[in-house]
């Protein structure tokens, strides 16, 4: 592998970069960014890579990895390291015996989560040094960087990607091969630094500021900070994907690139402010940077005109650079004589998914949508509160299923909607959860609902697999993360386990089937759980015959339409099903619902056709 | 050198983000710097995908500035339209006329936009707006996944690159069962495009 050039994604090259560091043991829990580190380091035979049931865990072998003589790499989305805090401040506070390298993988401008937040945060909260990547070739580079920093300063190092580095491809030339540092896996024993009693975390605490100390001074030296001397009336400072769209607005300024965000350079970042006239800082989200350098008493402004919110980029940093006086204003190119209103494009559940059955039910027992040529009163209130969760299922919550009143975070939906029935409402309160998501943080807020009687339904989607970032197994799967066959963890025996008699499974293709059980459990006065389960359709291989509408016998009522299903069209008020859509004899959901039989196997058409 | 900066766009499942790679493996093997990248919502099918794919001596951002597009590759003509303000005028089009209406449109609460629509709004900045339909063209193959390499074909009459190595681009990316009817895709929409009056 040893000097060759690749174009790799960031996620790629951080894999790739900690593979060649002689990272041994990777964890991960999917989540977009961040997913494809763990899927490209797993292709490698000799690194353990193992999907982790959640963040917190996989934060937690990974640590118990670097106790224990392994370099360990773990990697999460920016709401992951929330879930993972814990134990993140835990391995702060131990340190490590071998490198540890923590990625955040952050989403400036919510491309695929639920907020925005800014990770850089959570290096000076467990002060704990920080690397960013710029771009694929940096992202490669400073992972042999980050494990020999974690192993030299005993601490937990953080990298801190965002969508745009983790999700860009570029080019890389990659001149190392895979050198594990010679070290036997063992642990040595060491109270004092392993078991954090209080008496030992009081040991340990001034250690971090000694170490952070020291970190301050290597930043110094750290070769991947960069000065790049241009012009001298403009200085930039800056960090990340940043970066390289400062570069395209300010052609001709000085630039200060970091690549160690925490602790700052002071030295270097002084020496780089007195050469300059004026000095800026172009950061994404949050004044990190600035308001680190302000405190050390440099005038610097940035955050003055560069937005806060969102994904930046040339054209954003260009218009308020101009603003600001920074560069010739730049007026609008083009101008707009036609401004089309277009439809949008939201992404929809899949045809043939699993999940639309059920929302179509709840949608209708919820009076949430009526057919499009329902005349008169408007959908009355919906009789159910329906909380939700994280997945590709939170698009039941588009039109026409409108069928999700929340979502707020992994495994929120089940103690929502406990809180929502002990706040009194009327309403019967049903959680929505997939099986990756309940497994992930769905079992604890369950076992709360057992012992604080709760008498909400429950209802885990279980597709056998987590769809949204891809198809990644889980426990539930029995496959694990390099594709082994591990033991499959049985959702209705871990429920029942807990001590929830009312459970029932149902195939997630019978309409009926899932009517009776909802209704029943809707009415019964205790906690439910009702497992809806079906494959996901995007890994459904068997050919299947696709469905077809009997316009004879279709009235054009729309009732179809209200699945949302991609596979049903229509044209000049009629409706069709798009054949090369349809997920046919494995879904015939849209058959079910049709009151007048008009939906039927494509051939009876032909053959009607051909008498 | 020139530099190229082109949009790819379409609708999840069209195989966009496939095209684009290629497109990028294939200038790099031809000595340029690359970038790529790709913005998609989350989940797997269904929305709209767009794809940056920046060829040059030296490429800084990977997002390409608005009104800085060279070329539009468009799998689905309302998802060529609603990209176009990020063409440069006297931009190229390349545009598959074949709709796929949404499901705000199949409902019947919004309007797909009219062929002579599309083709005034994209008029404002592109010189020459190529409309060919490739879903048809491409149903031939009996597999709707060769649509991305019809278009890949179309595009690549407008790029520096040989033909040799857009192939060898494709060939290391798609399975070896679907080689054939990748490159015979590929070739279809390379010797259409010639084919179409603007």
């Amino acid at each position: 592998m040893v000097n060759v050039v690749k174009l790799l994604s960031g996620n790629e090259a951080l894999a790739l970069g900690a593979y060649h560091a002689g990272a041994g043991i990777a964890t991960a829990y999917p989540g977009t960014p961040s997913t494809e580190i763990l899927e490209f380091i797993a292709r490698f035979d000799d690194v353990y890579a193992e999907w982790s049931t959640n963040e917190k865990v996989a934060m937690e072998v990974a640590l118990g990895a670097a106790y224990a003589g392994t370099r360990s790499l773990v990697s999460m989305k920016h709401v992951g390291l929330n879930v993972a805090s814990d134990p993140f401040m835990a391995a702060a506070t131990t340190g490590v015996n071998n490198g540890m390298v923590v990625v955040s993988a952050d989403d400036p401008g919510i491309h695929s989560s639920q907020n925005e937040q800014d990770n850089r945060h959570y290096a000076k909260l467990a002060k704990v040094p920080m690397l960013e990547p710029s771009d694929s070739q940096e992202a490669y580079e400073l992972m042999a960087y980050a494990f020999d920093i974690s192993e030299r300063f005993h601490t937990p190092v953080l990298v801190r990607t965002t969508t745009r580095i983790s999700h860009s491809k570029s080019v890389v030339k990659v001149n190392r091969s895979r050198v594990v540092p010679v070290s036997q896996a063992g642990f040595q024993r060491d109270v004092e630094k392993y078991v954090m009693l209080p008496v030992c975390a009081r040991l340990r605490r001034p250690l971090i500021e000694e170490r952070l100390v020291k970190l301050a001074a290597y930043a110094e030296t750290f070769p991947l900070n960069q000065v790049e001397w241009g012009e001298l009336h403009l200085g930039v400072v800056t960090s990340g994907v940043a970066y390289q769209y400062a570069r395209e607005v300010f052609p001709e300024a000085s630039f200060l690139k970091l690549t160690m965000t925490y602790p700052l350079p002071r030295n270097l970042i002084r020496h780089f402010a007195a050469q300059v006239d004026r000095v800026i800082v172009i950061e994404e989200l949050d004044p990190f940077l600035q308001e680190n350098i302000q405190a050390m008493g440099i005038k610097v402004t940035g955050k003055e005109f560069i937005p806060r919110v969102g994904e930046l980029n040339v054209g954003i940093i260009g218009e308020a650079s101009g603003t600001a006086g920074l560069v010739a204003e730049t007026l609008p190119q083009h101008k707009l004589d036609i401004a089309l209103t277009l439809p949008k494009r939201p992404p929809l559940l899949c045809p043939g998914c699993p999940h639309t059955g059920i929302f179509f039910v709840l949608s209708s027992m919820g009076q949430r949508s009526k057919p499009p040529k329902a005349k008169g009163k408007a959908p009355k209130e919906p009789k159910l509160i329906i909380t939700g969760d994280i997945g590709c299922y939170t698009l039941g919550a588009y039109p026409p299923l409108n069928a999700m009143d929340t979502c707020a975070c992994m495994g929120a939906s089940i103690g929502q909607a406990l809180g929502m029935e002990k706040a009194g409402i009327s309403d019967k309160v049903v959680a929505v959860i997939g099986d990756s998501t309940f497994l992930h943080s769905g079992i604890t807020p369950l076992v709360n609902a057992v012992y604080n009687e709760g008498q909400i339904t429950v209802i885990i989607l279980d597709n056998r697999t987590t769809a949204m970032t891809g198809h990644q197994d889980h426990p539930g799967t029995g496959i694990s993360a390099q594709g082994k066959e591990t033991k499959a963890v049985e959702l209705e025996h871990l429920v029942r386990g807990m001590g929830i008699s009312d459970v029932n499974v149902v195939d997630a293709f019978n309409i009926e089937g899932i009517r009776t059980v909802v209704k029943n459990s809707l009415d019964s006065p205790e906690l439910s759980v009702i497992i809806v389960r079906g494959a996901c359709s995007v890994q459904v291989t068997k050919p299947s015959e696709p469905r077809a509408v009997d316009t004879e016998k279709c009235n054009g009522c729309g009732i179809c339409l209200l699945l949302g299903c991609p596979a049903i069209q229509s044209e000049d008020e009629q409706v069709y099903i798009d054949t090369a859509l349809c997920a046919g004899s494995a879904c015939t959901i849209c058959q079910q619902v049709c009151p007048r039989q008009a939906v039927v196997p494509k051939s009876k058409i032909k053959a009607a056709k051909s008498q | 050198m020139k530099k190229f900066d082109l949009l790819i766009t379409g609708v999840g499942g069209q195989g966009v983000i496939l095209a684009s790679d290629i497109i990028g493996e294939a200038a790099l093997a031809a000595g340029y710097d690359v970038k790529k990248t790709d913005t998609l919502g989350m989940a797997q099918r269904g929305g709209s995908v767009v794809s940056h794919v920046r060829i040059g001596q030296r490429v800084w951002s990977p997002l390409i500035k608005e009104g800085e597009v060279d070329i539009l590759v468009a799998f689905e003509k309302l998802e060529a339209t609603r990209w176009g303000h990020y063409l440069r005028s006297g931009a190229i089009a390349i545009v598959n006329s074949h709709a796929l209406p949404p499901l705000s449109v199949v409902l019947g609460n919004e309007r797909y936009p009219t062929d002579e629509e599309i083709a005034d709004s994209l008029g404002q900045w592109a010189d020459r707006i190529y409309f060919i339909d490739g879903t048809s063209r491409t149903r031939k193959f009996g597999d709707v996944r060769t649509l991305n390499m019809f278009m890949l074909g179309c595009a690549s009459l407008f790029l520096p690159l040989k033909v040799h190595v857009w192939k060898d681009s494709i060939s290391q990316r798609v399975s070896s069962t679907m080689r054939q009817i990748n490159i015979a895709a590929f070739n279809l929409g390379r010797k259409e495009i010639r084919g179409v009056r603007i």
